[in-house]
Formats: C-alpha cells, structure tokens, sequence
C-alpha cells in the first residue's frame, strides 16, 4: 500500500547516524554580496538584500520584468533603474561567471523559478532537513522562509553558514 | 534696542500651527510646490489641508489589496515610531521630525505614491490627495 513508500522504522537510527557522522556546521555556500549601490537600495528597500547568485539569469529577467506584481506587491521602478538592476542581476546570477553552480544542483534547464525556496537545493538544505518548521520561523523571528538573514546572520554579504 | 510690540507677541502667539509649514526644509518645500501645481490644474482644488491629509492617511480604503487596506497597514499609527514591509523589514519613521531626510527626495516620494496608492486604492493618488498627505506628515 502507500505505506510502502516510508522509511523501514528499523533503518531511522542508520539514516541518524550518518545524517550525525556528517560536519554539524558545514560551511554554505559563500556569494558575492550586490555591490552596485543603486540596485542594492532599490532590492533592499522592502526586504533583506538577496545575493544575484541566488538564482539564474532567467529568474532574474521574469522577476525583473514583473515588478508591478511583485509576490503581491507593487515594486515598480523606472525604467532605466528597472533596466540597471536587470543588467546587474543577469551578470551576477547563479548561472553566470561569477554564480556558484551547487546552488543549480538538481534544478531543470526550463524551469524558472521565482523564490530562492523553489530550487532543489534550497529544498534539501532546509525541508529535508525538516529546519524550517513554523515554530522555528517564530523563534528567529522570521515572517517567510525566505527571510534568510534570521538565520544566517551574513546572508546579505553572501555568507550563508550553518548557524545551529 | 528693539521695543516689542503688543502686535509683535500677538504674532508670536498665532505661529505654533505654522511652524511646521516653516520648519520644511528647501528640498521638501520644492516637492510640495511641485504637487501643488499639478493639484491646481484642476479648478476645484482649494489648497493644501493637513486635516484632509490626516484622514486620507488613517482612512480604510478600498479598491487596493486586502492585506493593505490603508497607509496604516505598513506604516502604523505612530508616525514618529517605525513600520513594518510585509517581509517584516522596518520601515523607518514616517515623521520629518524623528528622520529629517524623509520627503526630500522628488523621485522617491513619486515612486513610493505609485506603488501604495496602487496597492491601498487600486488606482494613482490624485496631486491634491498627495499635496495633503505631504502637508500633514509634513507637519510631523
């Protein structure tokens, strides 16, 4: 039946230990912080700043191409800062010279994700792992599971180490 | 030596409400100047209210999005205190007189309109609805 599908009870304790054996406070991954000062003021006004290198060129150009509809709110800009944070982001991004390609891992050459918490590696870093419960978004006082700097304290220049 | 007048103290007296107005600094004035003389192409506008402004900003609005049915939603009640972004970034105080560099910048303060009159009123703010809105918070 479905009940199939679950783990044997018997190889949890396994699973625990070599989940134990790995290095509690692996290093994540290190990315350039944005250093063009207007994009930072114009990504930074409503929420944290997110590294370009957390998603791929494409991202970037829907997210950028939708501003008036951003996750539900208005984030227009004019066109020629729209068009400026457009360029850096594109240069920036994941997929680009500069990205780290770990975070890419798993994800499909078509698919164009929005939120940093749709990628694959975003998924098996945190979800897997079962770090973000809702009662672990209260205690650390954040109001999404996208609000990285809860947790990683140095999210907005690029570090994102394992802080518990 | 200077002799101060019954008129003089009389003056001195009637200043309090003004103040505000005077305390605007030059780069705040030009901005209100500017909406006010959008606001008087239309012939109905009769000048600048800060009362009309303080109800306009602490007014249930419809037409915009249901989480943000006013200024309120975001920036509070406590203009001299901060908000709260939905992403929960503060938003610094809205009060010139706790952050004197808000309102002095002419493409922020239109960029800010665009996005939370769209957002609060599903529709732009007309320049006399912005004139009293400034002219009020101005006066904070």
């Amino acid at each position: 039946m479905t009940k199939t599908s679950f783990l044997p009870i018997a190889a949890a304790p396994a699973l625990a230990a070599v989940l134990l054996a790995a290095p509690l406070a692996a290093d994540g991954p290190r990315l350039s912080p944005i250093k063009d000062p207007v994009v930072a003021k114009e990504c930074s006004a409503c929420h944290m700043l997110y590294p370009a290198g957390l998603l791929p060129a494409r991202s970037w150009a829907a997210i950028t191409a939708n501003l008036t509809d951003h996750f539900g709110d208005n984030a227009e800009l004019d066109a020629a800062t729209t068009q400026r944070v457009a360029d850096y982001l594109a240069a920036n991004a994941a997929d680009s010279a500069k990205g780290s390609g770990k975070v890419l891992r798993g994800l499909g050459p078509a698919a164009v994700p929005t939120r940093i918490t749709e990628l694959p590696w975003w998924t098996r870093k945190h979800d897997k792992k079962d770090r973000i419960t809702l009662a672990t978004l209260a205690r650390k006082g954040a109001k999404f599971k996208g609000d990285c700097k809860a947790c990683h304290a140095d999210a907005e220049r690029g570090i994102f180490d394992d802080d518990e | 030596m200077v002799r101060k007048s019954p008129g003089f103290a009389a003056i001195l007296f009637v200043v309090p409400p003004l103040a505000a107005a005077s305390a605007m600094s030059p780069a705040q004035k030009a901005i209100v100047d500017r909406y006010v003389a959008a606001a008087r192409v239309d012939p109905g506008f009769s000048g600048p209210s800060a009362e009309r402004g303080r109800a306009f900003f602490f007014t249930r609005h419809a037409g915009g999005k249901s989480d943000t049915p006013g200024c309120t939603s975001c920036h509070g009640s406590i203009l001299a205190g901060p908000g709260q972004m939905r992403s929960g970034k503060p938003i610094e105080p809205m009060a010139p007189s706790v952050v004197p560099t808000r309102f002095t910048d002419a493409a922020n303060v239109e960029k800010w309109f665009k996005r939370n009159c769209g957002d609060v009123l599903g529709r732009e703010c007309s320049p006399a609805e912005k004139v009293d809105v400034l002219t009020f918070l101005l006066g904070l």
